[in-house]
């Protein structure tokens, strides 16, 4: 029951930023929302990932009493992923940045002018 | 070993080279960053094609990159593939194929038509690594991978679509197209892991292998297709494409159509290839059917009312994706029924085949025609324009060929695509035949509108300096009209050469899988 | 963004240092030990965010000239693909460094032990050179954010063109 608590924090941040992305009104905090979504999405795979009682995947650092690991391939999954995350995230904000400059508002019912 | 295996790569290899070089090349001025963007544009439609010819002669082509060897796909005995692999069969080499000639000819016309702005390096790279991600979408045989590919062409569409940043409008369909496709990118990685957490592996074939039908793959199947359906612009989220398709530049318009066509190659790889064989229950296929309908019919009635010329345009797309889903939803509908799927599922799969590679030629040329109107005249909206006809003759000759195949007017290539698809679903239910042509009819409609206001009528006062565009945007436009009109003129070779080797690779669940496993080198070690 | 005061500036100058250092340590150890290049390049890139919340943008945009992170970018970049496309003898992609001697190439000890640095072939190459294209893009990005933030500025006055 307990090994289940981390997909049930997943499922409630991804429903947290969903939300945030569809009913928020200011930019910054539709770009916090997708963060968040991004967040649950890693903390997902690596979830996957973990085996009990498994320590990390590194021969160096092991040990030499463990035999199981964790699972590395979602390692560099997420890993992937987070790189991607922070690309989006910074071209994010920039567009937040000029957006601002041109329309003067953060607020999404400012920001209409293509319509129809 | 010919040098041709490594074609594969040399697909995704070529453009990320040409992207991180291009801003070294602004050191060497104008000419030579032109120079470069043309070759390797040039380069990497001739390496499409080779990869096209060899699948054609030898059959699905497989990649394993880093490997000793290049079709070490199972080292040491291994039972699955472990390393990454690219995997090009008919479609993809199909997909491929289409895309870069899209790509050519909207570098071709980017030439002259940002030649007003500086920053262009950057613009290259931009572009080069755009057409990249769309690349290896279309080649790639693992799941992450695919992802990963997505996110690349993305990325650097956002940056494209926003280039003209001091439109505040450019801005506001930028970010409005990456908040859906962060979110649909995010999906497919959910998807992903879904797939993962229950088989451990993320190689397509793999999957295809193993896969059973149970909780984790439905709720993977509908993510994929929620991802991926509104990646490429389908209906309930459809509202990114008409903004983000008219406030980029015209060239990367052209290649962005190829890219949203890239995420519909991966909607039906999930659909046929990994759950083919789970299509025997109609919901998924009539789910997809559906949304094409509703596409069809809402993109063009939305088209109909639009007074800009690139609003117009776009709504359109969102209507021929439409016909590209519904031909493939009929198809998906008749997969596990051999006797439906030889009575109207090919046709209808040939259908929606034939219909992509239509729908990307034509509707590059109609932007690429559109921006051509933008630069010689500076505006946008039909209400300001009129009498360009006589200005811009060639231009004209070049809109009218693509609004004749758009609107499928028998001697051009879209009225065979649409042949296919009536008849075949016709067969269904004929309401989608019927819907189908109304459709058409509503096409025909409004390209007559443009048409009409755009070029004929008397020639106004202020266009009195407009010229016809320079040559290069010309040949731009010439690439797609060129591949249009022998589209048209050779609709049996083209059909059978190019359309059918495609959807036969698509419903041949057997073999793409077949292809991974096979392709080891007995006693080949690590 | 205006200077902080004497002590934050100092500090920030002394630890700049560290982070890159400490940087530089993980790009290097890559192939051993948890991280690499992107990691280690985003933590030198804090030395950029350091100096820049310290010293303010504008006293940062007449120190550094942004033409030498698109270099590092490209470079890095450039070293990459061409890495990759090197193993093209084999495949793309292929490790043609491992076991092959040289600094990059001494063979792998079997079994648990405190890793060699010297192991791994193409693979400690496309660290480093990912670490530079990291280094490059995320000041990059941190110099441009900096000199978004006055609304005043005019924006990418080098530029020119995006106006209509």
């Amino acid at each position: 029951m307990t090994g289940n608590f981390p997909y049930l924090v997943v499922g409630i941040l991804f429903v947290i930023g969903f939300v945030g992305l569809i009913f928020e009104k200011n930019l910054v905090k539709i770009a916090i929302a997708v963060s968040v979504v991004e967040a649950a999405t890693n903390l997902f795979i690596i979830t996957l990932g973990y085996r009990s009682g498994g320590s990390i995947p590194v021969w160096t650092m092991a040990g030499s009493g463990s035999s199981r690991m964790v699972l590395p391939t979602p390692q560099a999954l997420t890993l992937t992923a987070i790189v991607i995350g922070l690309a989006t995230t910074a071209l994010l904000l920039s567009f937040v940045m000029t957006i601002y400059r041109h329309y003067g508002s953060l607020d999404v019912r400012d920001i209409r002018r293509l319509r129809g | 070993m010919s040098w041709q295996v490594h074609l594969p790569a040399l697909l995704i290899a070529v453009p990320l080279l040409g992207a991180f070089l291009a801003p070294l090349t602004a050191l060497g001025g104008k000419g030579l960053r032109n120079t470069w963007f043309v070759l390797v544009s040039l380069a990497f439609t001739l390496i499409a094609f080779l990869l096209w010819a060899r699948v054609g002669a030898f059959g699905t082509a497989v990649y394993v990159m880093g490997g000793q060897s290049w079709n070490l796909a199972l080292p040491s005995g291994m039972e699955v593939p472990v390393r990454i692999l690219m995997e090009v069969d008919a479609f993809s080499a199909f997909m491929v194929l289409l895309s870069a000639v899209a790509a050519l000819a909207g570098a071709i016309f980017s030439v002259t038509y940002m030649d007003r702005f500086s920053g262009l390096e950057k613009f290259v790279a931009l572009y080069f690594l755009m057409v990249a991600g769309m690349f290896g979408m279309e080649i790639t045989g693992d799941f992450f991978n695919f992802f990963v590919f997505l996110e690349i062409s993305s990325v650097a569409s956002f940056g494209l679509v926003a280039f003209w940043r001091d439109r505040g409008e450019a801005l506001e369909a930028a970010f409005k197209y990456m908040l859906v496709s962060t979110l649909g990118a995010l999906m497919v990685l959910v998807a992903v892991a879904f797939l993962y957490s229950k088989y451990n592996v993320v190689n397509m074939a793999a999957l295809g292998k193993v896969i059973e039908w149970g909780m984790v793959e439905k709720t993977s199947l509908v993510l994929f297709l929620t991802a991926l359906a509104m990646k490429c612009g389908a209906v309930p989220m459809h509202m990114w494409m008409p903004d983000a398709y008219a406030e980029a530049p015209a060239g990367v318009t052209c290649a962005l159509i190829a890219v949203s066509q890239a995420s519909l190659y991966g909607l039906f790889r999930v659909t046929y290839t990994i759950f083919g064989a789970f299509m025997g229950s109609p919901i998924i296929p009539w789910v997809i059917i559906v949304l094409g309908v509703l596409s069809m019919f809402i993109g063009v009635s939305m088209a109909v009312i639009q007074k800009e010329v690139g609003r117009l345009i776009a709504y359109h797309s969102v209507s021929q994706v439409g016909y590209m889903l519904l031909g493939f939803g009929v198809g998906l509908l008749a997969l596990s029924d051999a006797r439906a799927m030889a009575d109207y599922g090919f046709t209808a799969l040939k259908g929606g085949v034939y219909h992509i590679v239509n729908y990307t030629m034509y509707k590059g040329l109609l932007f690429l025609s559109a921006g051509a109107l933008f630069y010689a005249t500076g505006c946008r909206n039909l209400n300001d324009m009129g009498g360009l006809g006589r200005k811009m003759p060639k231009t004209m000759g070049l809109f009218m060929i693509a609004a004749a195949a758009i609107a499928g007017l028998p001697p051009f290539n879209g009225f065979v695509s649409k042949l296919f698809l009536y008849e075949s679903s016709f067969a269904v239910h004929p309401v989608l035949a019927v819907f189908a042509m109304v459709t058409s009819v509503l096409t025909l409609a409004s390209f007559v509108k443009i048409f009409q206001t755009a070029f004929l009528g008397p020639a106004l006062k202020k266009f009195d300096n407009v010229r016809e565009v320079p040559g290069a945007m010309l040949l731009g436009m010439s690439v797609l009209g060129v591949a249009i009109l022998l589209l048209s003129l050779f609709p049996t070779w083209s059909v059978n050469h190019l359309v059918e080797p495609a959807a036969k690779a698509l419903v041949d669940q057997a073999s793409y899988i077949g292809a991974v496993f096979a392709a080891t080198v007995p006693g080949g070690g690590l | 963004m205006n200077p902080l005061s004497v002590v934050a500036r100092t500090v920030c100058n002394l630890f700049a240092w560290f982070l890159a250092v400490f940087g530089i340590y993980v790009i290097v150890h890559g192939h051993l030990t948890p991280g690499g290049g992107f990691q280690g390049g985003a933590v030198v890139a804090t030395f950029m965010a350091f100096l820049l919340v310290a010293h303010g943008g504008s006293k940062m945009q007449s120190w550094v000239r942004k033409d030498i992170f698109t270099l590092m970018e490209c470079l890095g970049l450039t070293v990459f693909i061409a890495a990759a496309l090197l193993g093209m003898s084999h495949t793309f992609f292929f490790n043609f460094l491992a076991n092959a001697g040289g600094l990059f190439g001494s063979s792998v000890p079997i079994g648990p032990n405190s890793g060699a640095l010297n192991t791994s072939g193409t693979i400690a190459l496309m660290n480093l050179s990912v670490g530079l294209e990291v280094v490059g893009g995320l000041s990059m990005i941190l110099l441009y954010m900096f000199s978004g933030v006055h609304p005043e500025e005019p924006f990418g006055r080098e530029e020119t063109g995006h106006d209509r």
